[in-house]
């Protein structure tokens, strides 16, 4: 797997409780070095090793860290091209949980060897739709849930969010369950098309 | 077929078939050209191009300078073309390009026929849908468009979407890149050996001669400068210079025992350290069969290239307290003396008198 996601692990540790515990981290997960670069590969073995390494040193569940790991995806300044291109999906966060069966695809146009799970989204009515998430790998419900909530406050809509699992036999395979009661709540962060960084 | 007369078919009103609203929604880029070549009406999107001028009553071509179909100066001329691609720009302000297509509309029953170069022609509209194209950076930022202004069916917002995507990307790419670049050069400047022979490098000399005058041991220094080596370079260029070196260095390396040292310190410059040997018989067996072997012709490709070697050596013994760049020095003088020579000789420094023998 594209060494982004490590990256991005290792950058949600360092900015979110420092240098220090990153480096117990790096002991712990007996990583071959404390860097990881987000333009190359490495095992996906090594990032369950830094998942429970990063949980222990927290003393907390891997899915509270992965939901930490969501959030931080989207509010962090260091990764606001992230947030940017999931504002991409719609103007207002109905559009946007409308448009999560096609960030599978999305991602792959930006990043072919990033792969993503599937997303299915079953609106139930317009205010509440649930999301199957089917995944080869543990906790990316839990990311998607930390990741959408944070959304929710991105656009300024007033969503809950809820994570069950959709499948006694598959653990992986996860539903998020969004109820939104007002896609205007607040007013939410601003979005432009052409970021500054694009056309100085 | 004649519209006139065929009753069966559904006659326009008047504008374009399809309601204003819909081709609002299907094509906020378009722009309803009459028969006469007058803006009718334009999609909200390219309004927002010229906020506050009014677009609707404007002569098409006084608004629009059309690039390509070529030679268009008048709608008549534009109606006398195909139907398809037209890009064109705007005569004011920012002059900004746009592309799109052009499509003459089905004749208007509901006008009379229209005057143009002194003849009658019928009136028919003309439907233009254009895009932003490559200029739609520049365009949605200048012009604060937002996702809104695009129709479902648009891909630019996909575009713009991707180009920011492979953007980061490719920063991120660069920035390894440079990361990388840095580490090799530290790397490089860190090791011991040299990447062309796989010899030491002066580094690595350097820390050799410490080692050996810390622990007091006896050792012997030669230095060997190549002789016309500067011409096969000149001759046969950089890969039979680069060949030669790495044909030096393999007999060099031959030449001495394990525990000896063979560095290269400049472009043909080597230094060759025996320790604990200070036999001046067994050194000047050594230099001469080092001559003699490099004298042999060296080939490369189809050429042969011919080189040979001075030579300059001194001893630790000969300092009360060796010292690494007096003792480089020294053998550098007893290396200059051996060129003086003629060339193709070993000196060996004395330090007595200053003045090398051969």
């Amino acid at each position: 797997m594209y060494g982004l996601v490590h990256r991005a692990v290792q950058c949600f540790a360092q900015d979110t409780y420092g240098g220090p515990l990153w480096d117990k981290v790096v002991e712990t997960a007996r990583l071959g070095s404390p860097e990881f670069e987000a333009m190359l590969s490495y095992p996906d073995e090594e990032l369950d090793d830094v998942l429970e390494a990063l949980s222990q040193a927290l003393g907390k569940t891997q899915e509270q860290v992965c939901e930490d790991i969501g959030a931080y995806l989207v509010t962090h300044a260091r990764m606001n091209s992230v947030r940017r291109l999931l504002r991409f999906g719609g103007a207002s966060y109905f559009d946007f949980v409308m448009s999560l069966d096609e960030l599978h695809d999305r991602v792959r146009l930006a990043l072919p060897e990033l792969d993503l799970p599937r997303l299915e989204v079953s609106p139930h009515s317009n205010e509440r739709f649930v999301i199957l998430v089917d995944a080869d790998r543990p906790h990316f419900g839990s990311v998607l849930l930390g990741l959408m909530r944070a959304m929710a406050d991105d656009y300024g809509a007033l969503a809950i969010l809820e994570l069950r699992a959709a499948n006694r036999d598959d653990a992986n395979m996860k539903l998020v369950h969004v109820e939104l009661f007002d896609s205007a709540f607040s007013s939410g962060r601003e979005f432009d098309l052409v970021s500054e960084v694009a056309v100085p | 077929m004649n519209a006139r007369s065929d009753f069966t078919k559904p006659r326009p009103k008047g504008g374009a078939p399809i309601p204003s609203q819909a081709l609002n929604m299907l094509m906020p880029m378009h722009a309803l050209v009459s028969s006469t070549g007058h803006i009718k009406s334009v999609g909200p999107t390219l309004a927002k191009l010229r906020p506050g001028a009014t677009l609707v009553g404007r002569r098409f071509l006084e608004m629009f300078e059309v690039k390509r179909p070529i030679h268009v100066f008048t709608y008549a001329d534009l109606l006398c073309q195909r139907p398809g691609l037209m890009r064109l720009q705007f005569r004011d302000a920012d002059q900004m390009a746009l592309r799109g297509v052009f499509v003459p509309l089905p004749e208007r029953l509901d006008h009379p026929p229209v005057l143009r170069n002194g003849m009658d022609h019928p009136a028919q509209d003309m439907l233009v849908n254009l895009s932003l194209g490559t200029n739609v950076l520049e365009a949605v930022q200048r012009y604060n468009l937002t996702s809104a202004d695009f129709a479902p069916s648009d891909p630019t917002v996909d575009m713009l979407y991707l180009m920011e995507a492979k953007s980061i990307a490719l920063e991120e790419s660069k920035r390894l890149n440079a990361r990388l670049e840095g580490a090799r050069i530290v790397a490089e400047e860190q090791a011991f050996s040299d990447t062309l022979t796989g010899l030491q490098n002066r580094r690595g000399l350097e820390a050799t001669l410490e080692r050996l005058i810390g622990a007091e041991a006896p050792f012997a220094l030669m230095h060997l400068d190549l002789d016309f080596f500067k011409q096969v370079n000149d001759t046969y260029g950089h890969g039979a210079g680069d060949q030669v070196l790495r044909h030096v260095a393999g007999i060099l390396l031959d030449e001495v025992r394990a525990g000896d040292l063979v560095a290269r310190i400049g472009g043909d410059e080597f230094v060759l350290v025996f320790s604990r040997c200070v036999d001046l018989s067994i050194l000047e067996g050594i230099a001469w069969r080092i001559i003699a072997r490099l004298e042999e012709p060296i080939a490369y490709e189809e050429h042969i290239c011919k080189i040979s070697a001075s030579l300059g050596t001194t001893l630790s013994i000969y300092y009360e307290q060796p010292n690494a760049e007096r003792m480089l020095g020294d053998a550098d003088l007893a290396l200059y003396e051996s060129k003086n020579l003629g060339r193709a000789c070993h000196t060996v420094f004395r330090p007595h008198n200053n003045k090398p023998t051969k």
